[in-house]
């Protein structure tokens, strides 16, 4: 654990190479960031317990448009640099070929326009620092009908599958790495961004959720909130594990943010953990 | 008034050299990037930090490197001075918020973010007294929060001159003795001076006893800074349940 201008030891080793959150002074390795330090064979270096996002290659992020500029979108993901989605990078309604023609331009609010909410990956990350996304899969695309929450980017590990089904709840959860989580319920025989590949009118006639689908949503949106304000890992086996202790001490969702409930919550984690320490 | 007794005792029966009582909490605001609350006796500052986030206004931004934004207000009950319809910048807010900038500039690593923004919002709930000082010092622990990159540790405190002794941290009551007032805003590792203001005349011998008075100072306020630091980071960690070694 380091704090900023803390000298990082590196007497033990013969040589050292200068990670993220160093510097080097007079030949000695200086934090400039607080936390933890990470050594890897040579490289040290300090990885800090909250910042803000910055994006890496393949990493699935939430985004609002909030600009249609000539030829590509803007996001806003919560990131350090611009985001831009390019009109070529995107799969176009009922999967039909690009024609590069001025038209495909004019037409790009048909696709996405502001203020659409959309799931993406990141494609590329130029050498000026911006960041190109795209959404060339069936997967990847508009969002409508769900619940949105922020929580801090730290939270999200990379993990294998950000688009998980919670089939006990009838809920699809995807987890932006920004630290953008989105909650919908889910429907037979569509994934859950169906509708890049469908026109987006189609989506809006889906029938509105019902009341049980909406609580299930709201449930675990709640534990969302629950694990954030806690400061713990926002991942489908965390969420499930509240809405376990959730579901045993018959605890609604309306009262999953009260301190008796946090206060439970906090208490079953550390027996968790006691156990696995065993 | 006499500021200083015989016993050398000042009027809140602190000594020369001490600091009033340092409390700190990190990370108070959920929406913001980093936050800070910091009080030294009953002075008390609120900071948040958004970003490094792309530049609101394209013309402004720099190619090589981040720009600190800082906006400065002080609460209408923070002093006990009848509250005054000021314009939205008078000179004194735009002077203490440009001198914060100016020390997060010299601070924080900006040529690794261009492009980018940062802001800085400081909210000041209560005025007693070296005011600017507990500001930087708030505004140092926000901007670690927020887990930006900075060179090194920066500390701040003011020193006052009366009745021929330099006296740290001085209060709202003994700025009332219209004495000499120095702050120093320093890089506690590197033993470097960020920013040093006085504004009245002083004999240098007067000079040099406050400028050293008030490195000792920051010293002992970097001290605190780095040890809260490490609690906060200690109890995060502990929670998401990283191994601490």
């Amino acid at each position: 654990m380091v704090c900023v201008g803390d000298r990082i030891d590196t007497d033990m080793q013969e040589g050292f190479l200068r990670g993220h959150g160093t510097q080097v002074l007079d030949g000695q390795l200086v934090a400039t960031e607080c936390g933890l330090v990470e050594r890897v064979n040579k490289l040290v270096s300090v990885r800090p317990l909250r910042q803000r996002y910055s994006a890496a290659l393949g990493d699935i992020v939430i985004g609002r448009v909030t600009e249609v500029a000539g030829k590509r979108w803007r996001l806003d993901i919560g990131a350090r640099q611009e985001v831009s989605l390019q009109l070529s990078s995107v799969d176009l309604p009922g999967g039909a070929q690009r024609r590069r023609t001025a038209e495909d331009e004019i037409k790009m609010r048909t696709i996405f326009k502001e203020g659409d909410l959309l799931s993406a990956e990141v494609q590329s990350l130029h050498a000026d620092g911006s960041i190109a996304l795209h959404t060339r899969s069936a997967k990847y695309g508009k969002l409508t009908g769900g619940d949105l929450l922020y929580v801090p980017a730290a939270l999200v590990k990379r993990q294998k599958h950000h688009f998980t089904n919670l089939t006990t709840m009838g809920i699809t959860m995807i987890l932006g790495c920004n630290g953008m989580v989105w909650l919908a319920p889910t429907h037979e025989g569509s994934s859950a961004a169906a509708s890049s590949t469908s026109a987006p009118e189609q989506t809006a006639a889906k029938a509105p959720a019902s009341a049980a689908e909406r609580e299930a949503v709201s449930k675990a949106a709640n534990a969302v909130r629950l694990l954030a304000s806690l400061s713990m890992n926002i991942s489908p086996a965390s969420l499930l594990n509240v809405c376990k202790v959730c579901a045993e001490r018959g605890v609604q969702a309306k009262d999953m943010l009260t301190a008796s409930f946090i206060g439970a919550m906090l208490e079953e984690e550390s027996q968790q953990r006691l156990q696995t320490s065993l | 008034m006499e500021f200083v007794t015989p016993e050398g005792l000042r009027r809140d029966g602190r000594r020369p050299k001490e600091l009033r009582q340092l409390k700190c909490d990190i990370g108070v605001l959920s929406h913001a990037d980093g936050s800070a609350s910091f009080s030294v006796g009953n002075t008390q500052v609120i900071v948040s930090v958004f970003g490094p986030s792309v530049a609101d206004n394209r013309a402004e931004s720099l190619t090589d490197r981040a720009i600190v934004k800082c906006a400065y207000s002080e609460a209408h009950f923070a002093s006990g001075a009848r509250w005054q319809k000021k314009g939205r910048a008078d000179r004194r807010t735009t002077e203490l918020a440009s001198t914060v900038r100016n020390a997060l500039e010299e601070t924080i690593l900006v040529d690794l973010f261009p492009r980018a923004q940062i802001d800085v919002a400081i909210q000041v709930l209560q005025a007693d007294g070296s005011v600017l000082a507990a500001c930087i010092n708030t505004a140092m622990l926000a901007v670690a929060d927020a887990g930006i990159p900075m060179k090194d540790m920066l500390a701040a405190a003011t020193v006052g001159y009366l009745e021929s002794t330099p006296l740290l941290d001085i209060n709202h009551t003994e700025r009332t003795g219209n004495g000499p007032e120095l702050l120093l805003a320093m890089h506690v590792n590197l033993q470097k001076a960020i920013t040093i203001i006085e504004e009245s005349a002083v004999t240098s011998e007067a000079l040099e006893a406050m400028t050293e008075l008030a490195e000792q100072g920051c010293k002992a306020v970097g001290r605190f800074l780095r040890e809260n630091l490490l609690e906060h980071i200690q109890r995060h960690a502990t929670v998401r349940g990283v191994t601490v070694k």
